[in-house]
């Protein structure tokens, strides 16, 4: 009888929860079908769910139009620098505040989560000018220090979350043992903080990939990442859908099939130390 | 364990990213104060350069200005209630005994991995389209007349769209969180008949105050930046009705090229948001603790 009603209610619950699950991603999968559509198809009404001719010519067209190569490197130029200098300059920050924490720590760190607060807009005049001068506009090393500095805060809490799960009676262990302090970060510590760091690159990743405001006003062609090529898609596309889905679907598909993959990974390290 | 040799590598470690983030900090923010005192076109030649406070007397004055902050205050604050009761709703939904949980949560991550201005194109087109769009079609088949969203309601279309990119988040963080959540606990209290609602306010939602606080700071960090949506989608429009703080500086400064105007509004954006974050520090300071 509580078999009966557990299978009962189980099979409730599924069909409700993928009902909503799958109200939040139409959209997404909307864009996609319809980046497969011909533009009349794309109109039609009542709209053609499945039933149409499935065609790749927007996939063509979009590519023969703009470069999307030329702006897939980009992304990831950006988004790889961004990261990399992240975790260069994050990591040591987080584990000096994790291991050896003053009464400031939590301060600090939350002054470094405060200046994300900091509109971009408001800066937007003097980093303009300052590239300006520097002749860094539109160049990659430019954009890669602004998306390094907009993420640091975010990378380094989230490292530092991580980090401090770390038992510190392990450390003494190893030190009795007489490991030196290289030793003792290489062998003991680096093994340890591995799950944290991927999780604080793939976030840091994310976040550069879809970063909307800096890439887009201090880049026109040579350092234009992703969010550049779909926004030249934006004015002239929006009669066009079909080509429009299939620039969008390009845009963000390396990304979604990062996220999908690596969901477990990423879900644990977004919570920033807030689920125990 | 903290000797004096490690407490110096501590500090030397962390000096880095200290201080670059002070110079991230302070050097545009001076640079701003300077520009916010002139009278700098960025069209016209400059004719009177120190103007003093004025940029911000003209900034402060502005109907617009207000509208703004109010627009900006709406949007954050909706998208939040909005994200957090639907973020909870579907994390107790994907909590339950139910079948391919992966593929349903690989379902509901989703919109957190599309670029805002994809996000934006894909629903003021696809799904918002006065005659084309989904909605529209929904709306036909009840004999309803479909919704001129962005011309009738584009604060709330904008809403829509930040809420929809936004939720995934706080479902995921708050999922996790009762998942954390002992399940010796959850039969413990079901064994001793714990009814469901009370079981919920007690014990279930303490549990996620600390999450629920997080998703709070971080979304409001992002939230009170909202750009590419309304740059996509209304641009502001029509009238005000969707321009909020970011997008009036951002007027300011590239549409009418006032670079001392916008240094002002920029600077009281900045401060505004200081605010902000003092109240969001403290409230996520005492939630951390421990």
């Amino acid at each position: 009888m509580s078999r009966q009603h557990s299978l009962s209610r189980r099979i409730t619950m599924t069909t409700i929860a993928y009902l909503f699950a799958f109200m939040i991603f139409f959209p997404v999968l909307w864009m996609i079908i319809t980046s497969f559509k011909s533009e009349i198809d794309a109109f039609a009404l009542p709209p053609k769910f499945l039933f149409f001719h499935w065609t790749l010519e927007n996939y063509i067209t979009v590519q023969g139009r703009s470069n999307y190569p030329l702006f897939a490197a980009n992304s990831v130029i950006l988004a790889g620098g961004a990261t990399l200098l992240g975790l260069l300059v994050g990591i040591p920050a987080a584990w000096a505040m994790a291991f050896a924490p003053t009464k400031n720590t939590k301060q600090i760190l939350l002054w470094m989560l405060s200046t994300k607060m900091m509109p971009a807009v408001g800066v937007l005049m003097p980093i303009y000018w300052i590239f300006l001068k520097l002749h860094m506009l539109d160049t990659h090393i430019g954009l890669i220090v602004i998306l390094f500095l907009g993420n640091l805060p975010i990378m380094i809490w989230m490292l530092y979350t991580y980090f401090k799960e770390i038992p510190v009676e392990i450390l003494e262990a190893a030190r009795m043992d007489g490991a030196t302090r290289w030793k003792e970060i290489v062998f003991v510590l680096a093994p340890m903080a591995v799950p944290g760091i991927a999780s604080t690159v793939l976030l840091n990743v994310i976040l550069s990939w879809n970063e909307a405001f800096w890439t887009l006003n201090l880049t026109t062609t040579s350092a234009a990442p992703l969010t550049a090529f779909i926004a030249s898609y934006s004015a002239p596309e929006g009669l066009f859908w079909a080509k429009l889905s299939a620039a969008s679907t390009m845009a963000v598909a390396p990304i979604l099939l990062l996220g999908w993959f690596s969901q477990k990974q990423l879900v644990r390290g977004l919570t920033f130390g807030a689920v125990k | 364990m903290a000797t004096q040799e490690t407490r110096l590598a501590a500090r030397l470690l962390a000096a880095p990213s200290i201080g670059l983030l002070f110079v991230w900090m302070v050097v545009p923010l001076a640079i701003t104060i300077y520009f916010s005192l002139l009278n700098y076109n960025l069209q016209t030649s400059v004719t009177t350069p120190f103007v003093g406070l004025s940029n911000y007397y003209y900034f402060l004055t502005d109907p617009a200005f207000l509208t703004s902050i109010m627009n900006t205050l709406l949007l954050v604050g909706a998208v939040l209630v909005i994200t957090i009761l639907g973020g909870l709703g579907m994390a107790l939904l994907l909590d339950q005994p139910i079948w391919g949980q992966g593929f349903a949560r690989i379902m509901v991550i989703s919109p957190f991995f599309v670029m805002a201005t994809v996000s934006a194109l894909i629903w003021k087109n696809l799904m918002m389209h006065p005659v084309f769009g989904i909605f529209a079609w929904i709306a036909s088949l009840f004999g309803a007349k479909p919704i001129d969203w962005f011309g009738d309601y584009p604060l709330t279309a904008i809403i829509i769209i930040v809420a929809w990119q936004w939720l995934p988040f706080a479902a995921l963080i708050l999922l996790t969180a009762l998942q954390s959540f002992d399940q010796e606990q959850k039969d413990a209290a079901q064994m001793d008949g714990a009814p469901p609602i009370p079981f919920f306010f007690h014990i279930l939602l303490p549990h996620l105050a600390r999450p629920i606080t997080v998703v709070i700071l971080i979304e409001t960090i992002f939230l009170l930046s909202i750009f590419a949506e309304i740059y996509v989608t209304t641009g502001g429009g029509p009238g005000l009705a969707s321009t909020n703080l970011t997008f009036l500086i951002y007027q300011t400064a590239l549409l009418q090229f006032d670079a001392g105007g916008a240094a002002a509004g920029g600077l009281i954006a900045v401060v505004l948001a200081n605010i902000v974050a003092i109240f969001l520090t403290r409230l996520v300071g005492k939630n951390l603790e421990g």
